[in-house]
């Protein structure tokens, strides 16, 4: 399945993967339950502060979730930034990965791609990964 | 007498409990609490326990607190309380 995802959204979470350089940075686009609509982005905290490593901060994810179930949303983007490596899952994301429904998005802002990035978008159910098309578009 | 405790179940455990969103469980502390649910719905204990700890990237609550900083699987639980289990959102470049 294809990731529709809005111009914006991109521009945003690449300056934020370059604001938080060297350390991973993280976040959601929401959208209405089952409408795979990428609608509303939400960077999070890498509460691990990591170049290597990212995890949303424990309060966070239950606040998170509970604000998607009040507004009848879910999690239709999961992303993060590999700031020396490409933009593809690594080990860790694929045994960590645990939302069925989310499209599973990476950029690289590694530094060969100069002031370039990379961006894909992923499935990953079971340990099963299955990259997908990204179709940018600047208004839905 | 151990109280019913409400529980919701995230997306990807669903299976094991006929996709239900929340179900019940009893139980006067954690542990007892997941024994319950296993025995209910058959696996998901082992989805939350490694070698009988919690496995570290499956968070569990009560009502608002992690159970991390209750005592873990001895955090107790009392009438009323809501049970919330939420794989942790994580992953990394290696």
């Amino acid at each position: 399945m294809t990731l529709r995802i809005l111009q914006r959204d991109v521009d945003a979470i690449v300056a934020q993967s370059r604001a938080e350089y060297p350390d991973e940075c993280c976040g959601v686009i929401l959208g209405p339950i089952g409408s795979d609509l990428a609608n509303r982005l939400k960077p999070m905290v890498n509460a691990a502060h990591s170049p290597t490593f990212y995890e949303f901060d424990s309060k966070d994810l239950l606040a998170l979730y509970r604000e998607a179930d009040e507004n009848d949303e879910e999690l239709v983007v999961i992303y993060h930034s590999h700031t020396e490596t490409e933009a593809y899952p690594s080990r860790t994301d694929i045994a960590y990965a645990s939302e069925p429904n989310a499209h599973y998005v990476l950029v690289s802002t590694r530094k060969e791609l100069a002031s370039s990035y990379e961006l894909r978008s992923y499935r990953i159910i079971d340990g099963e990964v299955t990259e997908e098309p990204v179709e940018i578009l600047l208004d839905w | 007498m151990s109280q019913t405790i409400e529980v919701r179940i995230p997306t990807i455990l669903r299976p094991y409990t006929k996709n239900e969103k929340a179900v019940t469980a009893q139980g006067e502390t954690l542990s007892e609490l997941i024994s319950s649910l296993d025995a209910n719905f058959s696996g998901l204990g082992e989805r939350l326990l490694e070698n009988g700890e919690l496995r570290r990237f499956i968070n569990i609550y009560i009502n608002d607190e992690d159970v991390r900083f209750m005592g873990g699987l001895n955090a107790p639980l009392k009438a009323g309380d809501s049970v919330t289990i939420l794989p942790a959102v994580a992953g990394g470049c290696k």
